[in-house]
């Protein structure tokens, strides 16, 4: 397995506070790795460092082995990677499926020119509509997202992102705000489009469902990666277990976890 | 005959700069407070070439060319600062062009530019060619709005992080936004000092850039034959009340409230909630 992704010593400083410090770790080429820690760990901080959302004081990215430091995030997606926010966006003025027509249409959004002179989209709906289905909510197709409830909302934000030209995906805790079935049945979809060849970069708090479905696991906390590799092996890790618990509390965790 | 003539030609102009501005808000939703400057660039830009003895149709491509490269330079702007504060920066550039064009004698200061010469047009024919370009301009509207350009302009009015992250470039296409639509209303400030013969600082100040967002507001934001119908409509009225001519901007600074307060998608979203209440998000 080759690194599709790697994030070389990334330090990121807000106005003198560390939010990243030194953190380096590679994605290979069909993973899926889980980016897990508590909240203000520094994750979406992460996330936002490889889209370019916030530049890193120092450090590199690079994806297919070419750096992404100084690239616009538009540039970014362009290069394959595609970003699914934690907080969902759809564009409520559109239908669902023109929601993800408009993200397949890439090469004729590539600049204002070539958008003047297309005005055909048959591709990109009939693209848009097989994402749908893919995701089991083309019987939306044709509504507004407003009306949607949130397990919808999900795999819409999801649909948008596939119908980019896809190398890397990167899914901000796509189950947050979904009850714990329809959250197993998004994170069963995740896998699917994981097995299907697509490498994918998981944050989420679930971790039930991280550790059902994720190969590797990285785990930061207060900014810097605290642990990393095969899931079982970093959750019994003290270091992690104090991170999530709290020193002291780590002991308990088992006592809690046998308990539920 | 002369009278109707002259209130079509008026109308004509005021189509044609109401769907530039529909161009910039309605369409990428890039509010502007002083869309007179451009259509006052464009006004000064003719007036003085055809004075100069460039003929008129000659002067209408430069007219344009002025504008829309004033309007990518505000356009800047708006890649910077967003939705209340981009209201404050272009209403300042509205009070910059008028503070500006009043300073220097050659644009005429405070007297403006007058005896603009005719152009070899008789009044019909001219107000035909107004008309021509109004519908060329609301042809141009209809075909960016269905085209792939306004589905981005579409969702960058809508949330322009979110397009970004779609791997589209949001700085190239509002500023295109702002060279099209400033362009045009380039093109109608070159018809409009050929229609008056007369022009002055005052005439593309505060009032006028409230006006035309008045226009675009009832007419309905986006919907090219609302702000049409609006735009003729209210560009009319001052001409057959006197009291609207003499209270203008209560009138329309209180339409713009109304329509804001009842009817954010203006008389385009009345329309479609009377006759298609079932249809959600029409424009």
């Amino acid at each position: 397995m080759s690194a599709l992704l790697s994030v070389g010593a990334v330090t990121v400083l807000f106005d003198g506070v560390t939010a990243l410090s030194d953190v380096s770790f590679d994605v290979n080429q069909g993973e899926l790795l889980g980016l897990i820690g508590p909240n203000g760990a520094g994750k979406t901080t992460l996330l936002r460092v490889i889209t370019g959302v916030v530049r890193q004081t120092s450090g590199t990215v690079l994806l297919d082995g070419r750096s992404l430091d100084g690239l616009p995030t538009h540039l970014r997606i362009r290069r394959g990677l595609a970003l699914s926010q934690q907080i969902v966006t759809p564009f409520c003025g559109m239908s669902v499926i023109d929601n993800v027509a408009l993200a397949a249409g890439a090469k004729k959004t590539a600049s204002p020119v070539k958008a003047l002179f297309h005005t055909r989209r048959e591709r990109e709906l009939k693209i848009g509509g097989e994402l749908l289905a893919r995701l089991g909510i083309e019987s939306q197709a044709n509504e507004s997202p407003e009306i949607q409830p949130m397990g919808i909302l999900k795999r819409l934000e999801l649909a948008r992102s596939l119908a980019l030209v896809l190398r890397l995906l990167l899914l901000d805790e796509p189950l947050a705000g979904l009850n714990s079935k329809e959250a197993r049945l998004l994170a069963d979809t995740i896998t699917e489009i994981n097995r299907g060849g697509t490498t994918i970069v998981l944050i989420e708090h679930n971790l039930g469902e991280v550790l059902r479905v994720c190969h590797r696991l990285v785990v930061l906390d207060n900014g810097e990666k605290i642990a990393e590799g095969e899931p079982e092996t970093v959750m019994n890790d003290a270091t992690v277990r104090a991170a999530y618990l709290g020193t002291g509390a780590a002991a308990q965790a088992g006592e809690r976890h046998a308990a539920a | 005959m002369e009278y109707e003539i002259s209130l079509a030609t008026t109308m004509a102009i005021s189509v044609l700069f109401a769907l530039s501005l529909n161009m910039i808000t309605g369409f990428c939703g890039q509010i502007s407070l002083g869309h007179a400057a451009f259509l006052g660039v464009g006004a000064y830009t003719s007036g003085i070439l055809a004075k100069a003895g460039v003929p008129f149709l000659l002067t209408l491509p430069l007219a344009m060319l002025l504008a829309g490269a004033l309007g990518v330079i505000v356009g800047f702007a708006s890649l910077r600062v967003r939705a209340d504060f981009l209201a404050i920066t272009t209403m300042g550039v509205g009070f910059l062009f008028v503070g500006i064009v009043r300073q220097q004698d050659v644009l005429g200061a405070e007297m403006g530019i007058s005896a603009i010469p005719d152009t070899d047009m008789s009044k019909l024919a001219f107000m035909l060619f107004a008309v021509a370009m109004a519908a060329a301009t609301a042809v141009l509207s209809a075909y960016v709005r269905r085209c792939w350009m306004g589905r981005v302009f579409a969702a960058i009015a809508e949330d322009e992080d979110t397009v970004r992250v779609m791997g589209i470039d949001v700085p190239s296409f509002k500023l295109t936004a702002f060279a099209l639509g400033t362009a045009l209303a380039g093109l109608a400030g070159g018809l409009y000092a050929q229609h008056l013969k007369f022009i002055a600082p005052d005439s593309f100040g505060f009032i006028e850039s409230i006006t035309v967002l008045s226009m675009v507001v009832v007419g309905g934001i986006g919907s090219v034959i609302g702000v049409t119908v609006s735009a003729a409509v209210l560009s009319v009225l001052p001409s057959w009340f006197q009291v609207i001519g003499d209270y203008k901007l209560l009138v329309y600074g209180g339409l713009l409230f109304l329509m804001m307060r009842f009817s954010p998608g203006g008389m385009a979203a009345l329309v479609t909630r009377v006759f298609h209440p079932d249809r959600w998000g029409a424009k």
